[in-house]
């Protein structure tokens, strides 16, 4: 097997991992950066991002708004010393894309424009219309170029993380077009895979969204955190689960039921603001958890529209106008009529929930370091406690940009100390097991189990089980019934046995990251007791303080399945305290 | 909703296995509102798990599903059944080598890229780290629409002049340069003037005009193009009778 060293490899080109790559390339020259991806990186799903990426902006903001919506958006289970640099390195760093290049959206005296967004009290969401996080991508990816010292290694993927006491030392992964197998060796990984939703039957996730990163650190003893909260958006295409944005609330679209009634006044979420001049923080601005809870009532009550693709709630937007839609959201135009044949200019579009964000991931903090000394996580695949029990929208763009940069600062130190990478029999054994492990993978067979069929049966359990509502009798079912799936998966065949491109094989070995971590969002969602953010309980219907101010942390243990340990959360200057998105009425 | 039978003639070809690409057909119960690779991902699930094609975001913005489709360069998540009869050919992307199946060999497109230097290019001090330049909505659209190009390479595919030489820079790759060129933030231009007015650049473009047509994001790499090559003229005789970089 071929060895490549570097003094940091970064797994993951997204957002995160360019981000990253560039500022190690800046500051250090001396560095080699092996940036790792199992895509070309422009493919990676930041493109997909529609919304926008929030920092304060303009005079009547302030980095402590930005705080409190976060942390207030977050059910109090964000670590606050995160959010307080977070808020504070935002608006820096989507300036620095600025200079970069970045085509944001302008106001007319030719500044960034900024547009609301949900949970968020002042505008402060920088957008490129309705395609920020592709045009976010295509920056940094651009950037990226003048670099010489970041090598990339394009549609290889990442399989196993290597490590020796207990310290990263590396990362096995396949090439895809040959199949050959590469074991990158440094003292320096940061992960930047991205997250996970594939483990959900309806998601505005890529195909590439399999929590691959996560389920490697959780294999390599790192524990995961807060996977219990698993984000819906409340606005997704039926059928297809593609994503209209927030923004297009932000810019007025209201949500109505089977009878024209603008159901969020009916939770918690009124009084109804005049249609098309939306008022921050409340109505269809929000946040999304709310959102989604309150389609679920209005489902079960029979208020919800049927359409060829079940039962979905209706975004109005015809009141913005043609001119507004174009220039603001052109790219929900274009998808709501080819996919499910609704001009929003003319109709009102079914939506319903969708699976769409993960809050948990890879354990990690401020400076993306993770329990285990050498290994880094940033951006979606990471839980650095950011976000809580519920992201607010456009947090997450800016925190590629914030985690990325942070932990590159500190990667490269960590580097420098390290220095030259020892030449380690130990490291190129740990390797060939890996590659024995999937030599074995391909030439099973016989088991009967499909690869598709254990993958259907994955997302509808967590879906049942673990969906917008839960509880006790749900969570333990779809705990079982995953760890069943995991022994069954031992059965599953390759029918593809060519080294060339084989996405079978890929399949296979994503599968197997998808059912490792849809096995601890179950888990950690019957161990948390309480109703908190995006977890809700039936059965535990309120927020526990006391037992419950606290991460979650999945362990995985020798026999596979997952143990559930507590993590207290930091809490600096904002103590629990109500939601509150009655648009300032009740206070 | 309603069901329709379509078949798929779907190119193959494992370099390990078969000397040349050959079709294999798929019949598949298709939704009426699929795209393509919809169909495509039915036959992965249901009747061939060997198939191998490239698709990520399925929202026409990741730029990973381009194929032939009938012969036409085209994003197939964004190309509906409903727009096509019941016999649809399915190709890897012309004029590139062919990896595996539907997957191409993206190598040289990729190393154009960087060629174009694709980044905001400086004499000047930009702004400091807290204010940013400002530029005008007119300024933004000017170069705006070529910020799209999902780099799916359809233009590639349909180019003429890259079918005979590839060589040649291409649409998307010019494109791109010219979106930085003109961007007001950007001093860039004169940097990349050597690599794309000699030859393998803009002078070698046909004018057809079948990029532009292809593109399903609707960018105009020909008419980009064009503008470079006005550009790049009137920039060459200023470097001839100036004697120096302007
Ligand atoms: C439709 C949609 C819209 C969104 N809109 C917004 C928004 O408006 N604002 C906002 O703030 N957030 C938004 N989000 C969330 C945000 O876009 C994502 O959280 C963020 O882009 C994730 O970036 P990332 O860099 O962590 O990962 P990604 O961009 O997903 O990149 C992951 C990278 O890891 C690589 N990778 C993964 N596994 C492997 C492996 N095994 N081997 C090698 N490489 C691997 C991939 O190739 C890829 O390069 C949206 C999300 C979606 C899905």
């Amino acid at each position: 097997m071929e060895k490549i060293t570097a003094d940091v490899v970064i797994v993951g080109a997204g957002g995160a991992g360019l981000r990253a790559a560039i500022a190690i390339a800046e500051s250090d020259p001396d560095l080699d950066v092996a940036l790792i991806s199992k895509v070309y990186p422009m493919r990676s799903h930041t493109c997909a991002a529609e919304g926008g990426a929030a920092g304060v902006k303009g005079a009547d903001d302030s980095l402590e708004n930005h705080f409190h919506d976060t942390v207030s958006g977050g059910d109090w289970l964000c670590d606050q010393e995160v959010v307080e640099y977070f808020v504070n390195q935002a608006p820096r760093e989507l300036v620095q894309l600025e200079h970069w290049g970045c085509p944001w959206s302008r106001e007319d005296d030719g500044s960034v424009a900024v547009r609301p967004f949900g949970g968020m009290k002042k505008k402060r969401t920088w957008y490129a219309a309705d395609k920020s996080g592709f045009h976010i991508l295509h920056t940094l990816f651009q950037t990226s170029l003048q670099f010489p010292t970041i090598k990339r290694f394009d549609e290889y993927f990442a399989l196993e993380l290597l490590h020796k006491n207990g310290k990263c030392r590396g990362v096995v992964a396949m090439e895809m077009r040959s199949g050959r197998f590469f074991s990158f060796q440094s003292s320096v990984v940061i992960m930047a895979t991205g997250g996970g939703g594939q483990c959900f039957p309806f998601t505005t996730n890529g195909a590439i969204k399999t929590g691959d990163g996560m389920a490697m650190a959780y294999r390599a003893g790192v524990p995961l955190k807060d996977m219990e909260f698993v984000q819906y958006h409340p606005t997704g295409l039926p059928g297809t689960g593609i994503l209209l944005t927030e923004g297009c609330r932000g810019e007025g679209g209201i949500l109505v039921n089977k009878d024209g009634r603008r159901y969020l006044q009916d939770y918690g979420m009124g009084p109804e603001t005049p249609v098309g001049e939306p008022v921050l923080k409340t109505m269809e601005l929000g946040p999304r958890d709310r959102l989604s809870q309150a389609f679920w009532h209005e489902q079960k009550k029979g208020n919800t529209v049927e359409t060829p693709w079940g039962d979905c709630v209706l975004l109005d937007m015809r009141h913005l106008g043609e001119k507004k839609i174009n220039e603001r959201l052109p790219l929900v135009r274009e998808l709501a009529s080819s996919y499910v044949g609704h001009d929003p200019v003319t109709d009102p579009v079914p939506v319903r929930p969708v699976i769409h964000f993960m809050m948990g991931g890879i354990d990690s903090n401020l400076n993306g370091e993770t329990p285990m000394p050498g290994l880094f996580a940033i951006g979606e695949t990471a839980c650095s406690g950011l976000h809580g029990a519920n992201r607010l929208g456009s947090n997450s763009l800016t925190d590629l940009l914030v985690s990325g940069r942070r932990s590159a600062e500190r990667a490269a130190e960590y580097a420098r100390k390290a220095g030259e990478i020892p030449e380690d029999p130990a490291m190129t054994a740990q390797s060939e097991d890996v590659v024995t492990a999937i030599r074995e993978l391909l030439q099973q067979s016989g088991g009967g189990e499909s690869i598709a069929g254990i993958r259907r049966e994955m997302k509808s359990t967590l879906e049942e089980g673990a969906g917008i509502y839960r509880d006790e009798e749900g969570t333990l079912k779809a705990c079982e019934k995953i760890a069943e799936l995991r022994g069954r998966y031992g059965k599953i065949e390759v029918h593809d046995k060519s080294n060339v491109f084989n996405t079978d094989l890929q399949q296979a070995l994503e599968l197997r990251n998808l059912l490792d971590i849809a096995e601890t969002v179950a888990e950690a969602s019957l161990e948390r007791r309480e109703s908190r953010g995006a977890h809700q309980r039936l059965d535990h219907v309120e927020r526990d303080d006391e037992h419950f101010l606290k991460h979650s942390l999945a362990y995985r243990q020798p026999d596979g399945r997952p143990r559930i340990d507590w993590l207290d959360v930091t809490i600096t200057r904002s103590k629990p305290g109500v939601r509150d998105y009655s648009g300032g009425k009740s206070e | 909703m309603s069901m329709r039978q379509m078949e798929l003639e779907v190119m193959r070809y494992d370099p390990e296995q078969d000397d040349e690409p050959h079709f294999q057909s798929y019949s598949v119960p298709c939704e009426d509102d699929w795209a393509i690779l919809d169909a495509l991902n039915y036959v992965k699930e249901n009747i061939d798990t060997t198939l191998a094609y490239r698709w990520s975001c399925h929202m026409m913005v990741c730029g990973s599903c381009g194929m032939m489709v009938n012969g036409e360069p085209s994003l197939t998540c964004k190309t509906f059944i409903r727009d096509l009869p019941d016999k649809v050919r399915i190709e890897p992307l012309e004029n590139f080598p062919i990896e595996r199946d539907l997957v191409v060999v993206l190598d040289d497109v990729m190393e154009k890229l960087r060629m174009a230097k694709p980044f905001i290019i400086r004499h000047d001090e930009p702004p400091p780290e807290d204010q940013e330049y400002t530029q005008s909505r007119a300024a933004l659209y000017k170069f705006k629409q070529y910020t799209m190009c999902v780099n799916c390479m359809c233009c590639y595919a349909a180019c003429p002049q890259y079918a005979l030489d590839s060589s040649f820079i291409g649409p998307a790759v010019l494109a791109l340069a010219h979106r930085y060129n003109i961007d007001s933030r950007d001093q860039g231009k004169s940097e990349r003037l050597d690599l794309l007015a000699d030859h393998d650049g803009v002078w070698e473009c046909s004018f057809v005009g079948a990029c532009s047509e292809v593109c399903p994001k609707s960018v105009d790499p020909a008419a980009a193009v064009q503008q470079m090559k006005i550009d790049g003229a009137k920039e060459w005789w200023k470097q001839k009778l100036g004697g120096g970089k302007s």
